[in-house]
């Protein structure tokens, strides 16, 4: 046996004698571990499960042993994704500390720092949110106005951010403020950590089209925060959001629509509309849009596969990013314009006050959002056109 | 973007020096002016350089090197619409031999001294399985009746692998289309490449003309066809950068209203958009000429969805380059209007997105 074949006997053994069985189920949005000090966790196996895992590293695989990960390689990390996938493990604990703070501070952070906040993350012990866009300032991020006036040995902060994915839940915040008022738009920002429960700090859920959703808006009012709490150099916050985006583009794109099981365009169709004696579904206009899209969700399947290859094989993404943003989000608006097509009129009947988030329409209302968020589907054509095509 | 291993690049970039040197795009404007078909020499040194081997054994004087190499010569083939009968005879009709043993035409095939035609449709639309044409028993060997439409490269071949109904099933036949009986007549097609369109009557082959009969050759003809998706999906690829690079290039060099046509915003963004619908396009592609490779259990699957997709792609391609270069783009000095042929060509071929489309519902059960 080679050394990898070795490490899936032992992760495959590991996880048979470890993931509880409840923890090997299809899970909801509302069945993900998302950790912090005042997380209830759903059951004991939800519990258990996450402290199996986070006393191997295996909350963040790829992270350095001393980060609170197992320093596992690319194709490690593969093989552990594909053992869980095999026995429809859960992931035990999911958090923007995880995807964003945590790979920020890997490539920013101070030594101190690192050895500081990200084991924390890893055990799911701190519950992390990101304050990045404001009213004033969405496609044109790098124009934001919430200031850090610099105090001596802290910064006061005060401003107001939205889009605060739950913000009201979140231990911490990694922010940008702007601290070098005098200084060019991108020059100006940096990147702070604060404990939410600062005094000063407030929020407030965002009811969306769709529903109850996880933003918030999120005031500073005066939040005094200590100079040690800041990520790289003053003023160099954007390199560091700018990294960030990146990732959480890849994020977005990338999204396994099977996580959150979102419903199948396929088995809906079947479901609503019956097959003819052919056995072809009975509505020819709909079939032909639904052939199309497949054609094209089954080619990104294998455009995702390859820019993971990439990232195994040590390659960074880049701008490609950008593309699978752009084409994973259009993507996914249009299968649930499907589904909604697909469903029909069982498909209108919805209960906004007390609509849960994986209903038909929960799901295609939330969906137009995909291109919104995380960069518009405009911005990523810009920067294509420009980074990638050199147009200008 | 794409990571290639020293040996594909290799092979790439040999194939685009070799293309742009003997077989650019102004052979086939030369070609469709003087009337003619394809060059035998050019052949024959295409067949030296090993293109023609590259899906036979070393025994039939192939190189093996699979279709992924295939794949990576016909993207270069596609950029300058190189005339060749690189994917009927190189190609679909290598691995159709292969399949059924047949060592001594696939030796000829690749030494480049014979081109062999695959005479697979009879319905102006792709339907591999709609066959009329019968081969009866008869002695030793079979009587021949049917037509076959547009066979490319059909028109000069030595040898054309025909489809038709036995006794037994599906049986493949290797013809001699000099056979009394046989009848080929040259087509000429939007894209001027080589077609032609074939009549059985009463043709008597002897039983080596046989291939194969029932599962075999179903086996034989789906592996060839599978693979000649996947190939022909290369080259569209090819069709699709090649329209999207001079397009951007254009878009930097043309001014109007006192500035670069890359300045507007509207033009960005759909050169952009187009530069997406290739990546996906190229990644699905790639997947499905490894998927082959490999042996994999989604060879079928992937080598229909590249084709369905390479056909969109290089539509949008060849339109979005020719209503972005405007009225230049209409005359036929340019190229663009080459590559409009050679895309809506091949997204026909070897069956488009609605053919493919089908298939993959009735897969899902719809």
């Amino acid at each position: 046996m080679t050394d990898l074949q070795e490490f899936r006997a032992a992760i495959r053994a590991w996880l048979e004698e470890n993931c509880p069985e409840e923890m090997r189920q299809p899970m909801s949005e509302a069945d993900v571990c998302w950790g912090g000090r005042n997380w209830e966790f759903h059951s004991d196996a939800q519990r258990i499960w996450l402290e199996r895992m986070a006393a191997r590293g295996w909350t963040v695989p790829t992270w350095p042993k001393d980060c609170g990960g197992a320093g596992l390689s690319g194709d490690q990390d593969r093989i552990l994704k594909e053992e869980m996938t095999r026995i429809s493990a859960r992931p035990p604990l999911q958090s923007f500390g995880i995807w964003m703070l945590g790979p920020a501070l890997l490539a920013f952070g101070t030594e101190a720092q690192k050895q500081h906040y990200l084991p924390q993350i890893a055990r799911g012990e701190v519950r992390w949110c990101q304050g990045y866009s404001e009213p004033g300032a969405g496609s044109d991020l790098a124009s934001l106005q919430t200031k850090g006036v610099d105090c001596g040995d802290h910064f006061e902060v005060s401003g107001q951010k939205i889009w605060t994915s739950y913000a009201d839940k979140a231990d911490w915040i990694f922010c940008l403020v702007r601290t070098e008022p005098e200084a060019p738009k991108h020059k100006g920002i940096s990147f702070l950590l604060f404990d939410m429960t600062s005094e000063g700090v407030t929020t407030k859920p965002i009811q969306l089209i769709s529903g109850s959703s996880p933003f918030c808006e999120t005031f500073f009012d005066n939040v005094k925060v200590p100079k040690a709490q800041i990520v790289g150099e003053r003023g160099t916050g954007w390199t560091i959001a700018k990294y960030l985006l990146t990732h959480e583009r890849e994020m977005i794109g990338a999204t396994d629509s099977a996580l959150f099981g979102s419903d199948d365009l396929v088995e809906v169709a079947r479901e609503a509309l019956g097959v003819d004696e052919q056995e072809r579904l009975d509505d020819p206009i709909l079939r032909g849009r639904i052939a199309d899209f497949l054609i094209d969700e089954i080619a990104f399947d294998a455009e995702l596969a390859r820019a993971k290859s990439w990232i195994r094989a040590g390659q960074q993404l880049g701008a490609e990013s950008a593309t699978l943003k752009y084409t994973g989000t259009e993507l996914n608006k249009r299968r649930q314009e499907l589904i909604m097509a697909a469903g029909g009129l069982a498909a209108l009947e919805w209960d906004f006050a007390n609509a849960a988030g994986d209903e038909k329409a929960s799901l295609w209302l939330r969906s137009k959002g995909n291109s919104i968020e995380g960069g518009t589907s405009e911005v990523m054509l810009s920067i294509l056109s420009k980074a990638v095509l050199e147009l200008g | 973007m794409r990571l290639l291993s020293e040996e594909q690049t290799m092979i790439r970039d040999m194939a685009a020096g070799f293309l742009e040197e003997k077989a650019p795009v102004d052979a086939l404007r030369k070609q469709r002016d003087n009337d003619g078909g394809y060059d035998r020499a050019l052949t024959g040194e295409m067949a030296e350089m090993g293109w023609f081997g590259m899906l036979l054994e070393e025994e039939a004087g192939g190189v093996d090197m699979g279709a992924e190499a295939a794949g990576l010569v016909a993207e270069e083939m596609g950029r300058r619409l190189s005339a060749s009968p690189f994917l009927s005879s190189g190609v679909m009709s290598a691995v159709t031999l292969r399949a059924t043993g047949r060592t001594d035409w696939a030796a000829k095939v690749a030494e480049g001294s014979a081109v062999v035609a695959m005479a697979i449709d009879e319905r102006v639309k792709h339907r591999p399985d709609a066959i009329a044409t019968t081969a009866a028993k008869s002695g030793n060997g079979f009587v021949l009746n049917g037509a076959k439409r547009f066979v490319t490269d059909g028109a000069g071949a030595d040898r054309v692998i025909v489809t038709a109904i036995t006794e037994d099933g599906l049986g493949l036949f290797l013809v001699d289309p000099q056979l009394d009986g046989a009848e080929t007549r040259d087509l000429k097609t939007v894209d001027s490449r080589n077609a032609a369109d074939l009549r059985f009557d009463n043709v008597q082959l002897d039983g080596a003309a046989l291939l194969a009969l029932g599962d075999a050759a179903q086996e034989a003809l789906d592996g060839a066809l599978r693979v000649g998706r996947s190939v022909a999906s290369a080259e569209l690829v090819g069709v699709s950068k090649e329209m999207a690079d001079r397009t951007s290039a254009y878009l930097k060099e043309r001014k109007q209203f006192g500035m670069a046509l890359s300045s507007f915003q509207a033009l960005q963004h759909r050169a952009a958009d187009l530069y997406t619908q290739i990546q996906t396009t190229d990644a699905v592609v790639a997947a499905a000429l490894q998927a082959i490779d490999t042996g994999h259990d989604d060879a079928e699957l992937l080598s229909r969805v590249a084709k369905a997709k390479a056909g969109k792609t290089a539509s949008l391609a060849v339109r979005e380059a020719l209503q972005m270069h405007g009225g230049i783009g209409m005359t036929d000095a340019l190229d663009i209007g080459l590559f409009m042929k050679k895309a809506r060509a091949c997204a026909e071929y070897l069956g488009d997105g609605e053919c493919h489309g089908d298939w993959l519902l009735r897969q899902r059960g719809l």
